[in-house]
């Protein structure tokens, strides 16, 4: 991959190893390495702590069937949750992304740049706030009336309730909206000016010329901004603590207020008053559970994004 | 364009700016607070005079308004005090407290028998001093069209969180309210999501009041699938606001504006209110076996006593009559001493809504407060 | 080298050539300016007039059913007069209007909400206060203020150098070592530790050595960086790799060290997008509030010595307005709002202050 940007450097470089290169490799390496030493600090922390849980009798533990019985659905609302955040967020963080890098006049495309950049910021305990007392009230209507006449999808079911988990997940999608379309508006800036030039002088529209320049230099930078999503939406905790009625285990409806929990909202939940020993160590593992479902996920991406690699700039 | 830009950035740099000149030292905050904490000051204070340093709380969220009542009124009575206390929960106060990481603590219950212990192990030559400084009623809120005198008894309403009752006519609902015109609109039972004091007590109640009815036992988290879950006490409430014939429990001072349920109490059905909520202490046992200044109590949920109202959350302090830095002693005395004062009391009901300990009671706490050593 | 070649082999060549346009020929009309407005007034007339039939009218459900007339209304049109390759042009400008028209609706709620409720507080007492001593109405947010510049700038100053150093190493030196792949992995599994966690795993690390119950501002600072480091790493080394080979070989060709290639030419030629990720990591975790609880406490008075007891911070601050409310409970939902209002003007300073250095230090490019 960087082997051709190596390949210069070393064949002029390898006689005289400047300190000045050394210095800049040991920073970066040590960085690196500092990195990964914090993870394993991270996941050797959570392994200690849920280890009462794993070791402990199923009658022990939070809920009093075992761990299974207790993380199982919290994974399934997690997943349900964060998917339908996705589902909603990834083709509109692409359309505001294009927009706002192709489509908007350059002076609005600036400022509407920055106003989806403070939106990161603000602190999820106000968008559970506001999904709390706009939206579900909002969609409650929708819901309800879905729920009459749609009910013969598997997923819906009365009562509509403006806590249930679909209003969760588009209060989700609309929290992780500002960073995946940041990502994504960035790495579309960044196509080659030449491509599309050159695809706009052989008279292909402007869809076109997205289709043909920006999308194909944008895919993997898409893909991992969307990933950078998914993480965020899997862990999120205020909001959906503060949104979410969780009185369920697995149910596939998304519009009534019986829902699983999801990981991080139940460690935010019960963290407070749980007892210490193996009902405290549940809480942790199931941390420790959501950690190795964002492994998978990006696991998964990362695949994903290697066999795109070769629209990288710098291979 | 640049213009426009430094316009936009006129404002939050005139926000810095105003920060920058303000900075080192709020406003209402006197030369010199938070100094090295435990200095000198204590030789030489007698009680309530000059004292300074500070000391730590942490726990329960319940009890968080009260505490941050408290701790402003005796801190604005000793300007070189300071009281923190970090509303983490009960259980990780009692935690902190127990090791030594803090000098007092909050928890929506008691010690347990295994706590005990290590608390005798934390007071070293001390005792260990638990007291029910905050009360406060829980209330049954709920939001049905129409209706705004409500009394339910013990077994209707566990059937209504049970969800056995489903609509607001029920037979059993409108034996209870003969006078009541009762709408068909379901049932939407509201509960906290979060594990809570609130949820303990309430289920406490209502295993004690109707055995038959609620068998889940008193337990932190919700038990039964299928209701509404709201966070916090704010959760519950909003929810209950915003959906018609919804009903759920909360802190009396919360509620706003959502009428309360009267419950049974023997004959008669009782709503929740300061005086109640007082009295339920007074007429509940002692927990046995308990030192002399542990005043763990058993609420008499199955009171039939007159005038009382069983649903209350007692929230207790918890603290030691030895510290190793007499200087710690001092200021958890005298901050003690405030919280169970009247004064202490009416700004906690003021301020968080919670029902003042009664003169009786006091007595008894003072003398638990006044066995701490400040030598 | 060779992915270079087929790149622009490849675009002029796509699979479906250019001007094979559909059977109709080609169009040589087009769709003024006017009769374009006229197309966006009638499927909102349309749409009006559908709905009002259904009688289900909404602003939303209007709006959407007006982005789908017209959708379909201009296909249909510009289909006629423009030809087909136009007609999916032109849809698809709609559709990512329409697409940033909804999800600039609830961003814009968002906004407003924050700023109509925030201003109620937004006074000279609110920035020169602390709580100390306050009792229901009044009071300010001072001390979290500077609670949360302090642990954020600490936060900032550790954990940018960490990630831009981890980013170079992964694009600029790495390669495909063993190490530079852990690095990528974990770095992606890092984004996805819960907030809670690394807060609870900060605790656990001071435990370790400073005993129970510690509670310093600096320890939240550990714990975001936990959250932040990963963030710059990631957006960072996405920005490197999108820099081109050609500048770095020219760069080497004129006998430049690497070290210096990759300060002087690779990291200037990012930096705008490095600045935009710093400052969306920032915001990542500016307003987290789940780590500070655990690891730095609450306090009401001022305290700005980060390696000394408890801390306020605006997000926590906001937080137990909301959940613990004294009484009257309006004076501690106005001050979250207040105080939430500050957040985001803080990060607004930031994110300009970001935007100046991209200006100032990028090369000029070709746009």
């Amino acid at each position: 991959m960087s082997t051709t940007a190596q390949t210069p450097a070393q064949t002029s470089s390898k006689p005289v190893r400047r300190p000045g290169d050394r210095i800049f490799a040991g920073l970066s390496t040590a960085s690196g390495i500092l990195i990964l030493t914090t993870l394993v600090g991270v996941a050797g922390f959570l392994l200690w702590q849920a280890w009462p849980a794993i070791t402990a009798d199923p009658s022990e533990v939070r809920g009093g069937q075992g761990l299974l019985y207790y993380i199982g659905p919290l994974v399934y609302g997690t997943l349900v949750a964060a998917v339908i955040a996705l589902l909603i967020a990834f083709p509109l963080s692409i359309g505001i992304a294009l927009f706002i890098s192709h489509y908007a006049p350059r002076r609005l495309a600036q400022a509407l740049g920055y106003i989806v950049d403070l939106l990161a910021a603000v602190p999820s305990v106000v968008f559970g706030l506001w999904g709390v007392s706009v939206i579900g009230p909002m969609m409650l209507g929708i819901q309800a009336w879905s729920v009459d006449n749609l009910a013969f999808l598997p997923f819906i079911g009365g009562p509509a309730s403006p806590k249930s988990m679909l209003v969760t997940g588009t209060v989700l999608a609309i929290m992780i909206l500002p960073i995946m379309t940041a990502v994504n508006r960035e790495v579309f800036l960044q196509t080659p000016r030449l491509h599309e030039e050159a695809s706009l002088a052989l008279g292909a529209t402007r869809w076109e010329m997205i289709q043909q320049a920006v999308i194909p230099f944008g895919r993997s930078g898409v893909i991992s901004g969307a990933m950078l999503g998914l993480g965020r939406a899997l862990g999120e905790t205020m909001a959906v603590a503060i949104i979410l009625s969780i009185s369920a285990r697995y149910t596939p409806i998304i519009t009534s207020p019986a829902n699983p929990g999801t990981i991080a909202a139940d460690i935010a939940l019960q963290f407070p008053e749980a007892p210490t020993g193996p009902p405290l160590a549940t809480l942790v593992a199931s941390g420790l559970v959501l950690f190795c479902v964002t492994l998978i996920v990006n696991m998964t991406a990362r695949w994903i994004v290697s066999r795109r690699a070769e629209f990288s700039g710098a291979n | 364009m640049n213009r426009s830009t430094f316009r936009i950035a006129a404002a939050p740099a005139a926000l810095l700016l105003t920060l920058t000149l303000a900075a080192c030292g709020a406003a209402n905050e006197g030369g010199a607070t938070d100094g090295g904490g435990d200095s000198t000051a204590t030789d030489a204070a007698p009680e309530g005079e000059s004292l300074s340093g500070s000391i730590a709380g942490a726990g329960s969220s319940a009890q968080a308004a009260a505490m941050e009542a408290w701790r402003a009124a005796f801190e604005s009575a000793n300007p070189d005090a300071t009281v923190t206390y970090d509303p983490v929960g009960s259980s990780g106060g009692r935690e902190q407290f127990l090791s030594g990481a803090v000098q007092f603590a909050g928890s929506d219950a008691y010690l347990d028998d295994e706590e005990v212990t290590a608390a005798v192990e934390r007071c070293g030559d001390g005792e260990l001093i638990q007291l029910p400084a905050y009360i406060s009623p829980i209330a049954v809120a709920y939001n049905v069209e129409g209706i705004d005198d409500l009394q339910l008894s013990p077994e209707t309403l566990a059937r209504i969180f049970t969800q056995e009752i489903t609509t607001w006519d029920d037979p059993a609902i409108a034996a209870d309210n003969p006078d009541a015109t009762l709408p068909s609109t379901p049932i939407t039972p509201v509960n906290r999501s979060d594990g809570s004091g609130t949820t303990a007590n309430f289920t406490d109640y209502l295993a004690a009041a109707a055995p038959d009815v609620w068998t889940y036992g008193e337990v932190d988290d919700w038990p039964v699938a299928g209701g509404t879950g709201g966070q916090g006490t704010s959760g519950v409430v909003a929810a209950v606001n915003q959906t018609d014939g919804a009903i759920g429990y909360a802190d009396e001072s919360q509620i706003g504006e959502l009428p309360a349920v009267n419950v049974g109490v023997g004959g008669e059905f009782v709503g929740p209110s300061a005086e109640a909520a007082a009295a339920i202490i007074d007429a509940s046992p002692r927990v046995e076996g308990r030192s002399q200044f542990d005043y763990a109590i058993e609420i008499d949920r199955q009171t039939q006593e007159s005038g009382t109202y069983p649903i209350v959350l007692a929230a207790y302090t918890m603290a030691c009559t030895a510290y190793d830095d007499p200087a710690d002693a001092a200021l958890t005395k005298a901050f003690l001493d405030y919280v169970i004062s009247e004064e202490g009391q009416a700004v906690a009901q003021e301020n968080a809504g919670s029902a003042p300990i009664s003169d009786t009671f006091r007595g008894n706490a003072q003398a638990a407060i006044d066995a701490i050593v400040t030598e | 080298m060779t992915t270079t070649q087929t790149r622009p082999a490849r675009k002029p060549l796509p699979p479906r050539p250019l001007f094979d346009d559909d059977s109709s020929g080609i169009k040589s009309g087009r769709i003024t300016r006017v009769q374009h407005v006229g197309i966006v007034v009638g499927s909102a007339v349309a749409a009006a007039l559908l709905l009002t039939a259904f009688s289900v009218l909404g602003p939303f459900a209007l709006f959407v059913t007006t982005a789908l007339v017209y959708l379909l209304g201009v296909y249909g049109v510009a289909r006629a007069v423009e030809g087909r390759r136009h007609a999916t042009d032109r849809v698809v400008t709609g559709l990512v209007t329409t697409f940033f028209l909804i999800a600039l609706a609830p961003l814009v709620s968002v906004v407003w909400t924050v700023v109509s409720r925030g201003l109620a507080r937004f006074d000279v007492e609110f920035f020169t206060w602390s709580m100390r001593g306050v009792l229901g109405e009044g009071g300010g947010a001072y001390h979290a203020i500077m609670g949360t510049l302090i642990i954020t700038g600490i936060t900032t100053l550790l954990s940018v150098p960490i990630g831009i150093f981890a980013a170079i190493y992964l694009v600029e030196y790495g390669g495909r070592g063993r190490l530079a792949r852990a690095l990528t992995f974990f770095v992606d599994v890092m984004t996805g530790i819960p907030s809670i966690v690394a807060g609870l795993f900060a605790v656990a690390l001071f435990t370790l050595f400073l005993g129970p119950g510690i509670r310093m501002g600096i320890i939240g600072s550990v714990a975001l960086m936990v959250l932040m480091i990963p963030v710059v790493v990631r957006s960072t080394e996405e920005m490197l790799r999108l820099v081109p080979n050609e500048l770095r070989e020219a760069s080497y060709a004129l006998g430049v060290p690497k070290w210096l290639t990759i300060s002087k030419v690779v990291l200037p030629t990012a930096a705008a997008g490095i600045a935009t990720g710093v400052t969306l990591a920032i915001a990542r975790v500016i307003g987290e509030t789940a780590p500070l609880l655990v690891t730095v406490g609450t306090t009401t008075g001022l305290n700005i010595n980060p390696f000394e007891g408890r801390m306020q911070t605006l997000p926590v601050f906001a937080y137990y307005s909301y959940a613990t409310p004294g009484i009257p409970r309006e004076a501690f939902i106005e001050r979250m709002w207040a105080s939430v209002l500050t957040l985001i003007l803080i990060v607004m300073t930031l994110n300009i202050v970001a935007r100046l250095i991209s200006k100032f230090f990028a090369p000029k490019t070709g746009r």
